[in-house]
């Protein structure tokens, strides 16, 4: 048994979710149907009665992913830090709003909780008491721009050390591998007026990993781009591809995945995201949890087709069997070696 | 994300009597992943054939009691869930001008963990059926 178990967010069916094509349940059941057994929940979007979850409530939830042979793997939690038009919310505030999300997650029976990015961590510092009595992990979300030695992601760290604590710590997401641009994005620029020869400089800069303000720079000024390409350069800003083999050494700070990607080719390979590198240093270093598929391709294709994000995600998931089949077997090799 | 779905051309009706509208309505959902509070919907901005419409005649229905914008800046404790249809309803003597026009919409958002204000836009040319 793989010590890297499969998994969903709910996150990659709102396009059918919001179409009122799919149901939640429909998603577990597709999950389920593809061997992706963990699934990743987003309260705010997928519980129409959340924050306020009766009893009934979760007992329903848990009730419907166990009967579908599925089990909750982690919670997506918001602070509305903006919630009032006249001033932010008080740090006792944005403390309150973190532990009525870590009740509810425990209540669920969750014990990863996806913590946006944004929230300091000096205010998660102070939930930690909270975390570790409900024993759920606090991951703070590593998502582009942000990667995995950002000076912002490893000030949550560090407020991890000083605490000693198991529940404070990262929760990666893949986005911030993009070893090659994504078609998809590239193919949407040109149909709202990009012209090839633009887009393609555009990817051979990026795929000689060159940093964004030169492109932008060249692509705004020097090209004197249209609008749609300088809005092309501009994603450059948010599409980094940084070290894999720098999860072996924060492993122990997270137990959860969100596998992001924005298309899969019909042969079940990604043709942006390093699938391959990250999968081998996961299983090099002997990491335990879920990949968990966020599937974020809608709103590059929306335009021009209907959106199929079952088929993505199927795609996905064989891409990670053979992946991971790949990578044990090599490691096992070497370790017999 | 979903800025093409966010006016239901399908839905475009006047309001009040049929000899004399006091305005038009149609359905729209919150364009965004999640569903969130009222009070961050900070703006939603009707606008003819580029013409935008006063904030003062446009009233949100979620299906849970109709809001003027004002009072959705404090309905603290009511959500618009994601997928949830409301429904716009804006006042404008005679009603939605006869035969096809330009019909925008913008919904304004406060995202906390976003450095800026988020715009949902569409629009579509529609005519009143």
């Amino acid at each position: 048994m793989s010590k890297i178990k499969r998994g969903v967010s709910l996150y990659s069916f709102q396009e059918e979710m919001f179409l009122g094509q799919m149901s939640v349940e429909d998603c577990v059941s597709f999950a389920a149907s593809i061997g992706a057994t963990g699934i990743e929940v987003l309260p705010e979007q997928n519980m129409p009665t959340f924050p306020n979850l009766s009893d009934a409530d979760v007992e329903a939830w848990k009730a419907m992913v166990a009967r579908h042979g599925c089990h909750f793997t982690a919670y997506d939690m918001f602070l509305d830090t903006k919630l009032r038009k006249d001033r932010l919310m008080s740090d006792d505030e944005q403390v309150e709003s973190i532990v009525r999300d870590l009740k509810l997650c425990n209540r669920l029976g969750i014990r990863n909780m996806r913590v946006l990015v944004f929230v300091r961590p000096d205010i998660l510092g102070r939930c930690v008491p909270y975390a570790e009595e409900l024993d759920v992990h606090m991951g703070v979300e590593v998502h582009a721009p942000w990667h995995l030695e950002h000076a912002w992601i490893l000030r949550t760290l560090e407020e991890a050390d000083r605490l000693g604590t198991k529940h404070l710590g990262i929760l990666p997401d893949m986005g911030i591998f993009m070893k090659h641009y994504p078609p998809a994005f590239r193919a949407r620029f040109e149909r709202q007026g990009a012209r090839p020869e633009i887009t393609q400089f555009i990817v051979d800069q990026h795929e000689q990993k060159i940093m964004a303000e030169y492109t932008i720079y060249e692509v705004a000024v020097k090209l004197q781009g249209n609008k749609a390409e300088v809005a092309m350069a501009e994603t450059l800003r948010h599409a980094p591809y940084a070290n894999p083999k720098r999860l072996a050494d924060y492993a122990p700070y997270f137990h959860h995945i969100q596998a992001k990607f924005y298309e899969m080719n019909e042969d079940c390979t990604d043709p942006s995201i390093a699938y391959d590198e990250v999968i081998d240093v996961l299983v090099g270093c002997g990491w335990e949890g879920t990949l968990s598929s966020e599937y974020e391709g809608n709103r590059w294709v929306q335009d021009v087709q209907e959106v199929d994000s079952r088929e993505q995600v199927r795609r996905q998931h064989v891409m990670f069997e053979r992946l991971i089949a790949q990578a044990e077997a090599r490691h096992a090799a070497k370790g017999a070696a | 994300m979903f800025d093409k779905y966010i006016i239901d051309a399908a839905t475009l009706r006047n309001t009040g009597p049929a000899d004399a509208p006091t305005g038009f309505s149609f359905e729209t959902k919150l364009g965004y992943y999640r569903g969130i509070g009222l009070s961050m919907v900070e703006d939603l901005v009707v606008s003819i054939d580029g013409e935008a419409l006063p904030r003062e005649a446009i009233r949100f229905d979620d299906g849970n009691g109709s809001l003027t914008l004002d009072e959705m800046e404090t309905a603290y404790d009511r959500r618009w869930l994601f997928g949830a249809v409301a429904t716009i309803t804006v006042a404008l003597a005679g009603g939605f001008p006869a035969g096809e026009h330009k019909l925008a919409f913008q919904q304004r958002l406060r995202v906390s963990y976003l450095p800026f204000p988020a715009f949902n836009n569409d629009e579509k040319t529609v005519k009143v059926a």
